[in-house]
């Protein structure tokens, strides 16, 4: 409660619902999720929300979002979001996705919606692995990188299991994007940052697409305790995944890290 | 307006139709025969306050796209032709299982796998037990460009008032003939709308899902949807009865194969047989009850289909041991003669 020697400076945002969520311990999605429910408040449009969520081990984040959520099949928010938008462009949307849902399944969804400049935000959770269906590789997996689907290493060579695809920069190459920026959630300082990012494709909304991929971990399917998947994380993914912002079409921040 | 009779292609009559009857947006994706169709709105919706089209990534990306535009409440269709509508069983199956009002039209074409581009309605299986779970459209066949608009206008009442998605199967021909059509004076009517995720001002939040991951939730899901269903077997079966009342032979068929029946049992009458036909309008809901009525003062029926035999199982179905049931089809976008059905009837009655 405020007073005049107190005042409230941090709470819990009324953009998320009170549920506790299923996610494991030292999981990053939850703190992707109150940086989205925080620039939803601060922009005041809780109640002119859409979000979308994925299938993936954020499936569930209708439950945890406290505004209107749909669930999209595997890999089709951003078609889903494109409905959305074209039937009510007064609405803000979101497209919440992690790496297999966004960069295998759904390439094509998120390339032709970037494509076609809709008006919505995509949150791109990466963390290199498929986690709710038990740590099989994703197209953003580290070459060398341990999965069940690639038990002896994520292997380009004689496996022929591809390379990681860096999505920020590949849909920086399209013309219609607003902005594009990759952040990190390994550090207080970078969520810092993050929070910045996100809030920044939320208000770019009504002029066109914006897109935030967000480096977290998956200490369960990594096999790792919390505090090592970050130290894991900043060591391996981020010389792999640098962060930046690849597009900002109405700032001056292109080209400069975020 | 309404006594404006119009010259048409099938696929331009059923896009002029959904406008009329209120869609704004449509998500499509080319695939013959069915152009037309996208074509024609992507004109046509930009002379509407807020209409949108989009040409679609996919077919798969078109059925979600509709999804997404029907949970914010407003009306959406697609279309597509059959190897396209393999690929939108996905979105549709998403709209049943989250009870979202979408429309969407198969122009159907040979199959299977790429087939050829030739009218041949064999998607009756996929159409009426439709794609990945327990659920069901709404299945509506014209057998004319003017049955054709004025279907696709229901198909919008429908899908609102079940709040499930609802098939116009049409086929090659229907889609590229040319026909007169009067485009009937449609009447909005208001349906609620509270369910939709379109933002949460002044109220809860509300959510579109199909995901129920405890089986009793799933369980009383799927049983609150099959009470729908069996309201809609009771209230919305359209069958038509062709020169059935003194027929002691009935065919059965629907869509383009009973056009072609009817002028087959023109000539049979001239021959005086008294063959009849039975043309089910609905394909779910079927229209058993007027074959098991029909059927004990009846010597044989003849299922003529543009396929192997699909709609024949419904038939029988509804026939049971009554009369015996015969079958004649043409597939692979040969379409039936007249006459051929004519020798087939005149050899079974013998």
């Amino acid at each position: 409660m405020e007073t005049e020697e107190s005042k409230v400076v941090f709470s819990y945002p009324q953009g998320l619902a009170r549920n506790p969520t299923h996610y494991c311990p030292g999981c990053l999605h939850g703190v992707a999720h109150r940086l989205v429910a925080e620039a939803v408040d601060e922009l005041g449009i809780r109640g002119k929300t859409v979000g979308i969520c994925p299938v993936g081990c954020s499936v569930l984040a209708y439950k945890y979002f406290n505004f209107d959520m749909i669930q999209a099949s595997h890999g089709r928010a951003p078609a889903v979001a494109t409905g959305v938008k074209r039937a009510r462009p007064d609405l803000y949307c979101f497209t919440y996705q992690g790496d297999g849902d966004l960069a295998s399944i759904g390439m094509a969804e998120i390339i032709h919606a970037a494509n076609r400049g809709e008006r919505f935000t995509v949150i791109f959770y990466n963390n290199a692995i498929y986690g709710m269906t038990g740590g099989q590789m994703a197209p953003t997996t580290l070459v060398g990188m341990k999965t069940s689907t690639s038990p002896t290493g994520r292997d380009p060579g004689l496996r022929g299991a591809g390379y990681p695809i860096h999505m920020a920069e590949l849909l920086a190459t399209l013309e219609a994007p607003l902005y594009v920026a990759r952040c990190s959630l390994l550090t207080a300082k970078d969520i810092l940052r993050a929070k910045k990012a996100v809030k920044r494709a939320f208000e770019l909304q009504p002029q066109g697409f914006s897109f935030v991929e967000l480096i977290g971990t998956c200490p369960t399917n990594w096999g790792m305790a919390a505090v090592e998947s970050l130290d894991w994380a900043k060591t391996h993914m981020l010389p792999v995944f640098p962060v930046g912002v690849f597009r900002d079409r109405l700032g001056e921040s292109a080209g400069q890290e975020g | 307006m309404a006594t404006e009779k119009l010259l048409m292609k099938g696929n331009e009559a059923i896009a002029e139709a959904a406008v009329r009857a209120g869609c704004k947006l449509f998500f499509g994706y080319p695939i013959t025969p069915q152009n037309e169709i996208p074509e024609y709105m992507s004109k046509r919706l930009y002379e509407i306050d807020g209409g949108h089209f989009v040409q679609a990534e996919s077919e798969v990306a078109a059925s979600n796209m509709i999804y997404g535009a029907a949970a914010v409440g407003q009306r959406a269709m697609t279309s597509s032709s059959s190897p396209g509508i393999s690929l939108k069983q996905e979105g549709l199956s998403y709209c049943a299982g989250s009870e979202l009002p979408v429309v969407c039209v198969n122009i159907m074409r040979g199959g299977p796998g790429l087939g050829s581009i030739q009218p041949s309605p064999s998607d009756y299986f996929p159409a009426t037990r439709p794609g990945h779970g327990d659920f069901r459209y709404i299945v509506l066949a014209p057998s004319s460009v003017q049955e054709a608009a004025d279907l696709v206008m229901d198909a919008f009442d429908l899908a609102d008032t079940y709040r499930n998605p609802v098939l116009v199967l049409g086929d090659g021909l229907i889609g590229q003939m040319m026909e007169p059509v009067v485009f009937k004076d449609y009447e909005p009517r208001a349906f609620d709308k509270t369910w939709c995720a379109s933002g949460c001002e002044g109220r809860e939040k509300n959510i579109i899902n199909s995901l129920y991951l405890e089986p009793s939730v799933l369980e009383e899901h799927n049983l609150h949807l099959f009470e729908k269903y069996a309201e809609i077997e009771r209230k919305e079966v359209r069958v038509e009865r062709y020169r059935m009342e003194d027929a002691e032979i009935a065919l059965a068929a629907y869509g383009t194969t009973a056009r072609i029946g009817k002028t087959a049992i023109q000539a049979l009458r001239a021959e005086g047989l008294k063959v009849g036909m039975i043309r089910p309008i609905t394909l779910w809901p079927f229209p058993w009850a007027a074959f098991r009525e029909a059927a004990p003062g009846l010597r044989f029926v003849l299922d003529v289909e543009m396929s192997m035999g699909q709609m024949i199982q419904d038939v029988r179905m509804g026939v049971g041991e009554a009369c015996p049931v015969h079958f004649y089809g043409r597939v692979g976008g040969m379409v039936p003669s007249p006459g051929e059905i004519v020798a087939r009837v005149r050899a079974l009655a013998g």
